[in-house]
């Protein structure tokens, strides 16, 4: 299993977690060659985060999590108090920009020579050489509001001009900044901003224990809280030598797929709704909210928050329960095998979808695309299928796979997965084994590590976990799917018209929460 | 088109009874006048604002313009800008780095306005608190009138506390 490692000169130690995981340990000097190499066996890049060390009397640390075919690779590279620098990678992983940035504004872990070095998440709620990620600076501090000063990249020409939109929007949607250069109609550039919402995610969990962290990983990013549940408790089964009883793996999957049916509904709504379609919207949020009072009956809640916790389910589905909802699912599907056939002959949606915001296999493939928003995009990646955890072994998923990568693909993922989830959940149902539906989660020792990694709706969520004594919570990043996308909707948007902005950028459907942490 | 207007047909209209209004969820005496309020009772436009929030309470307003709450029946839009609004419905935690937009946002609407905090962040600061980040709940950044607790509030819930904050009365 570990023979990829190997062959990269690794001596990669495996990491007991429910997919293949290994870490390791690698000397700074190192980090490009591994970095190229890694890249060269097709290796993505799945999250960097950085760590302050102090309190183990050692410098900072900066990790990688990479994906190769084999399993995912924790890499850590220790670094010294006094110069807590290293050469930056965004050149080999391009998706790593972002992350070094936010970073360096959080520990003061600086990507020395990299290209782009300006501030992400620090707006004006902490000053330039303070770094609130940093043992020495208490959760509680209170700095005066600076201003922010953000350097654009300026666009200039002929019939250039700028519209800045944001941060917060015509809709109801999350804030955020989006800075457009257009000639005309047509969006020549777009930067956005973002950072709004950083509210201190990754600080307050080092407040916590790792019982107390199972709330905040589920509220990360609110329309993911399943997949965040599930990594979070995969993180800390893992760094505890907890084994979840196998009724609650498969109410976990049943969980998984029925929150990854109710965001595609929603989202195939606002689609037709984007389009003038209206119609659509009215009914697939019929039918969301049919499935959201269905999961409030039989879940107790209408986003099944807190229903995956360390050990297992907080909730067992009574006897009856799994009929009422695979009857209830049968007739949602049927309902929605209508609807797409009513979107797939509507001439006027089918104009705007195609070829809009368009993401080419080979610039997906460069720049690291994931999840939802990749397999519209010929990468058909998806944990459930590529490294199945209980429940997805016994299930033999299949992951959609669209090429165009425009509008009109990602609604036909989205389409694809609807139906396939309500595949997995009535069988899931069907074979439902008796038993337990939680386990006790003992103790992690001081410096053990954990690894959850989970294919929500939207894509890949990682989480990574290191305990300190007394079951605390040494450091934790949460990694959300939209780090790798968000860039990608920039280029997405090249040549397309002002007015499909708010279409394309729907059907990424990306997260601010969940990177603004 | 004609398989669409049979879905229609057969759908027919699924719109629910709203609730009552519920003076316990105020949070400020009542500060607008009774002609004002029966006029925004019958035509009121909300700003949603989101200074921080999990996007759960958002997914929950993003329901409550399904089929099933029929708001502008009720005589309820939400509208693009703040200068079109009489309301601002806010939810979150209200980060450090929204501070002075949702302050400018609450100043760009016209007076007199009124203002409803969504989910436990947005009425104490929920688990994400106060901290070097957060300024925690709403009302530590601008005057609230209503707040409607959950985490996220169900959609009868805050369209429960948009009714009671435009209920003349008590």
């Amino acid at each position: 299993m570990a023979k990829a490692f190997k062959e990269l000169g690794l001596d990669a130690t495996p990491l007991a977690t429910a997919m293949p995981a290994f870490c390791v340990s690698i000397p700074v000097a190192e980090l490009r060659g591994i970095c190229e190499q890694s890249r060269a066996r097709k290796a993505r890049l799945v999250a960097l985060w950085g760590s302050d060390e102090s309190t183990r009397r050692a410098g900072y640390a900066l990790h990688l999590a990479l994906a190769f075919p084999s399993g995912l690779l924790w890499v850590s590279v220790p670094l010294s108090r006094e110069d807590p620098h290293y050469p930056g990678i965004a050149d080999i992983y391009p998706s790593a920009n972002r992350m070094q940035r936010a970073t360096a504004d959080l520990l003061g872990i600086i990507p020395s020579a990299d290209a782009d070095r300006r501030k992400w998440l620090r707006h004006g709620a902490w000053p330039e050489g303070t770094f609130p990620l940093r043992k020495n600076v208490e959760a509680a501090a209170r700095f005066a509001q600076s201003p922010d000063r953000y350097p654009f990249v300026p666009v200039a020409g002929e019939g250039v001009h700028e519209i800045p939109v944001g941060p917060v929007h015509a809709g109801t949607i999350e804030p955020g900044h989006f800075r457009f250069s257009i000639v005309g109609e047509k969006i020549l550039r777009l930067e956005e901003r973002l950072g709004y919402k950083h509210k201190g995610i990754e600080k307050r969990f080092e407040q916590m224990t790792l019982e107390e962290g199972a709330r905040l990983a589920s509220r990360v990013s609110g329309d993911s809280t399943v997949a965040y549940a599930w990594a979070y408790a995969m993180a800390v089964e893992s760094a505890t030598g907890t084994e979840p009883p196998r009724r609650a793996l498969a109410l976990r999957g049943i969980l998984l797929e029925l929150e990854r049916i109710a965001n595609h509904l929603g989202d195939l709504g606002y689609l037709g709704n984007d389009v003038s379609l209206s119609f659509g919207f009215f009914q697939f949020w019929r039918l969301k909210e049919d499935l959201l009072r269905t999961h409030a009956q039989l879940f107790g809640h209408r986003y099944l928050m807190d229903a995956i916790v360390p050990g297992g389910v907080a909730k067992d589905l009574p006897p009856a329960a799994g009929e009422a909802l695979a009857e209830r699912l049968a007739r949602i599907e049927r309902e929605i095998a209508i609807l797409k056939s009513i979107y797939d002959e509507h001439a006027g949606a089918q104009d705007r979808f195609i070829m809009t915001g368009q993401v080419t296999p080979e610039l997906a493939e460069r720049m690291g695309l994931t999840g939802l928003a990749a397999r519209a995009s010929g990468i058909a990646r998806d944990l459930r299928v590529d490294y199945p955890i209980p429940p997805y072994q016994q299930l033999d998923p299949r992951a959609a796979s669209h090429t165009r990568g425009d509008v009109s693909a990602r609604v036909a993922v989205r389409f694809d997965e609807i139906f396939e989830s309500m595949r997995l959940v009535q069988t899931l149902v069907q074979q439902l084994p008796s038993g337990e539906f939680r386990a006790p989660v003992a103790a992690a020792a001081a410096g053990a590590r954990g690894l959850g990694w989970i294919e929500g709706w939207r894509g890949e969520v990682l989480i990574a976990l290191e305990a300190a004594g007394g079951n605390r919570i040494h450091r934790l990043h949460p990694h959300d799917p939209s780090w790798q996308n968000w860039p990608l909707l920039e280029h997405a948007v090249h040549g397309n018209i002002v007015p499909d902005f708010p279409l394309i950028n729907k059907s990424f459907n990306l997260s601010y929460s969940g990177v603004d942490l | 088109m004609y398989q669409l207007l049979k879905q229609i047909a057969k759908t027919g209209i699924v719109t629910e009874a709203a609730p009552l209004p519920d003076a316990t969820l105020r949070a400020l005496e009542r500060r607008l006048g009774q002609v004002i309020l029966e006029h925004f009772g019958r035509a009121l436009a909300i700003r949603h604002v989101d200074a921080g929030s999990c996007n759960g309470c958002e997914l929950e307003i993003h329901a409550m313009n399904s089929p099933y709450y029929n708001l502008e029946g009720l005589g309820i839009k939400f509208v693009a800008s703040p200068r079109h609004a009489d309301m601002l419905l806010v939810t979150g935690p209200v980060s450090r780095n929204m501070e002075t937009a949702l302050k400018r946002t609450w100043e760009a609407t016209p007076d007199p306005k009124l203002v409803v905090a969504i989910g436990d962040c947005g009425c104490t600061g929920g688990i994400f608190g106060e901290s070097y980040a957060s300024c925690g709940r709403v009302s530590n950044v601008i005057p609230v009138d209503v707040t409607v607790p959950g985490c996220p509030p169900a959609p009868i819930a805050i369209l429960q506390g948009i009714l009671t904050a435009i209920t003349p009365g008590r």
